[in-house]
């Protein structure tokens, strides 16, 4: 069977990245902030598969099961966080939460 | 026993260590016992180590302690080195120091610092001690400096008026001056010898140096400068009347008796580097001799009662210098005891009469106490007689050795011997000038006051007494060290000679008589002259030393202070700081609290050293 060059999986997740940190850098509502981070976790872990996959080695894929792992526990404790969040200044918008400046 | 000579420093240590941490809160009386009982049982077993010492016959003995500092090819070890010479400076420190200590538990009794004042005094013989016992430079260099330190402290003891605390710095600073000349000779001897340890440096420098070379010179003149400094001679006296702000049985004790003479002392300890550097050696005499006569002619003058015998120390250690200079080594440590003896006899006599005239000095106003001071009437009686070197009584015996060394020298000796006599003359009539005048004549005020002291005061009186006398009839055991160079014992003089140091000190007295206590002749007919009243205002300042001094040097110092008062050298650091805070600021906007600037700059750094890294 023909495999997909690794080139093409790289370039799928270096896509997938830059969208995610764009994500980060431009959403104002932190739960889409906390979604673009999810999406930058999943890029990493797609990296991880394909160059598993060239190299025929299981490393890659265990570390995808640990980012999946990580990113459920992340997603755990940011819901928590953001739900605490609102509670507490009824807004879920980051620019406002721009306390601990210098 | 001899291995015990540790105990001699360490038992004065302990009972400062002792007074120190209490800070004032031992009774009295505690006090009294630690501070004086220390020296007391110091000076026991300094007696007994003397007599075993001398009884074994050994030239000399050193006791290993420890190992101090050794790095690389120099080692500092703290030996105790004893023979004749640190033998004799031993038993003076430790002996005369506790018939101080003993008087001062009853001279400071009412002074709320009791116990601060015996802890300094402690640390002070304890120093002193180690300045004497040391076998090598760098623990006597210790010891020097601690007595100094001591010193600096105890005359600024009554440190609430200004006054006390600017002479305290003046000792300091200015005895300062010869300890840095003092420590470049060190260095320089390291480096030439590779040795600071006394004896092994006295070898070497004999082997390998040539007489009157360049090294043994500079060498010998650098001590010297720390020996000036130390023992208030020209050109830098000028601490030591000042330093008479203390109190009394501190002037007896450092600026009288021991630590003054340190000076006396490293001269006649490394008396080898000096042989080889004649033109140094005859440099010694001539400073004695012209600090002798111009402290003597400042003594005439003086009106307090410290100041002259201030001016009167520093002019007998001028006698100590010009024996030195004259090779008259053994004359010279011999003039330093009798001194120390008779010398601590008139300062802790002054201080009973000070005492008991509730703190007057001026002896004008003094007069006609020899009724109502009698025991300080005898004391001052018998200290002046030995001063002046009365025939028979212990300063008649080490001035007549050191003149009739300085007369043995080459060519300029009978220059030497009679600055020497004219010297003698000038001390007889100032100190019977002040006996004369305290004690004779009429009544100038304070007549109802009785002498004060118990018998802590007036022990030690009568033991310095009987010192002064009869201290001329010891014989110390100094031959051995002294024995090369020395120009030997016995002297032989015509009569004449003789009879002229006898008569002279006699004349002085006489004069003083007439002046001072038949008043035969009056001062006022003198003093009438305007050339007389400007000499005397010259030779009451001091020969404007002070002011010379003060125009030289601080002066321009506080000149430049003054000038440089925003400080230069702080400018370069100041601007150090304020860059520091400027790129702080400029730190500081970064932090703007939004979260995606943080994301970005993190970012945008990512970015960068990968393609940092991509590129090189």
């Amino acid at each position: 069977m023909e495999s997909i060059p690794i080139e093409h999986g790289l370039i799928l997740a270096s896509i997938l990245f830059t969208l995610g940190l764009i994500g980060v850098l431009t959403r104002r509502n932190i739960v889409f902030v906390l979604m673009s981070l999810e999406i930058m976790l999943n890029a990493s872990g797609l990296a991880f598969i394909v160059a598993s996959a060239r190299w025929e080695h299981a490393e890659g894929q265990v570390m995808f099961l640990m980012i999946l792992t990580l990113a459920a526990a992340e997603v755990a404790v940011g819901l928590g966080l953001i739900i605490q969040m609102y509670r507490r200044f009824q807004t879920v918008d980051i620019n406002v939460l721009s306390e601990m400046k210098g | 026993m001899l291995d015990y000579i540790w105990l001699l420093p360490t038992l004065p240590l302990l009972g400062f260590l002792i007074l120190i941490l209490t800070a004032g809160n031992l009774p009295k009386r505690a006090v009294a016992i630690i501070g004086a009982g220390s020296i007391g049982l110091s000076f026991l077993v300094a007696l007994i180590i003397a007599l075993r010492f001398l009884g074994s016959g050994e030239e000399y003995f050193v006791k290993e302690a420890w190992v101090w500092m050794a790095v690389g090819g120099f080692d500092a070890s703290f030996n105790f080195y004893l023979d004749g010479l640190s033998l004799t400076m031993m038993l003076i420190i430790t002996g005369i120091g506790f018939l101080i200590h003993l008087y001062a538990t009853g001279y400071m009794a009412d002074d709320p610092d009791y116990s601060r004042f015996f802890s300094y005094m402690n640390l002070f013989v304890a120093a002193m001690l180690m300045l004497v016992l040391g076998d090598n430079l760098v623990v006597l260099y210790l010891g020097w400096e601690g007595v100094g330190l001591c010193s600096y402290l105890l005359i600024g003891f009554w440190y609430t008026n200004p006054e006390n605390g600017y002479a305290a710095r003046k000792a300091f600073v200015v005895t300062r001056v010869g300890d840095t000349s003092m420590a470049i000779g060190l260095f320089l001897l390291f480096a030439s010898l590779g040795t600071l340890n006394i004896q092994d440096m006295l070898h070497a420098a004999e082997t390998q140096w040539a007489v009157g070379s360049g090294l043994a010179v500079a060498v010998s003149l650098l001590l010297l400068g720390g020996a000036v400094g130390k023992s208030a001679q020209l050109p830098l006296q000028t601490w030591l009347p000042d330093a008479m702000a203390g109190p009394t049985p501190i002037s007896a004790l450092i600026h009288a008796a021991t630590m003054v003479t340190a000076g006396v002392y490293l001269i006649a300890r490394t008396h080898t580097l000096f042989e080889m550097a004649p033109s140094v050696q005859i440099l010694v005499a001539w400073i004695g001799l012209i600090t002798l006569l111009m402290a003597g002619f400042t003594a005439l003058t003086q009106t307090d009662i410290k100041r002259i015998l201030a001016y009167s120390t520093v002019s007998q250690i001028g006698y100590m210098f010009l024996g030195l200079g004259a090779g008259a080594w053994s004359a010279a440590i011999f003039h330093l005891m009798t001194h120390a003896f008779f010398k601590a006899l008139l300062f802790l006599a002054a201080g009973t009469v000070i005492l008991s005239l509730h703190h007057e000095q001026n002896i004008f106003n003094m007069g006609g106490k020899r009724k109502q001071l009698p025991f300080s009437f005898y004391s001052f009686l018998f200290g002046s007689l030995a001063l002046t070197a009365f025939p028979y009584t212990s300063g008649y015996f080490s001035k007549d050795e050191i003149l009739l060394g300085a007369l043995e020298v080459d060519g300029v000796g009978l220059w030497l011997w009679l600055g020497g006599v004219i010297g003698a003359f000038l001390t007889s009539i100032y100190t019977f000038r002040l006996f004369f005048v305290v004690f004779f004549g009429e009544s100038g005020g304070h007549d109802k006051e009785k002498e004060v002291g118990g018998w802590n005061m007036s022990g030690p009186l009568v033991v310095l007494m009987v010192g002064s006398l009869f201290a001329g009839y010891m014989n110390l055991p100094l031959d051995i060290i002294f024995s090369q160079g020395e120009s030997h014992e016995e002297h032989h003089v015509s009569p004449l000679i003789h009879g002229i140091m006898i008569v002279v000190p006699l004349l002085g007295i006489g004069i003083a008589y007439l002046f001072y206590g038949t008043r035969t002749f009056s001062i006022a007919r003198i003093m009438a002259s305007p050339f007389a009243q400007s000499l005397h205002k010259f030779w009451f300042n001091g020969w404007g030393m002070d002011t010379l001094y003060n125009r030289l040097f601080v002066n321009p110092f506080l000149w430049l202070a003054r000038i440089n008062k925003n400080d230069i050298v702080d400018k370069f650091y100041c601007f150090l700081i304020e860059l520091s805070s400027i790129a702080n600021r400029m730190m500081v906007k970064t932090q703007t609290g939004y979260l995606r600037w943080y994301t970005l700059t993190v970012a945008a750094g990512l970015v960068f050293v990968i393609t940092l890294g991509a590129l090189l």
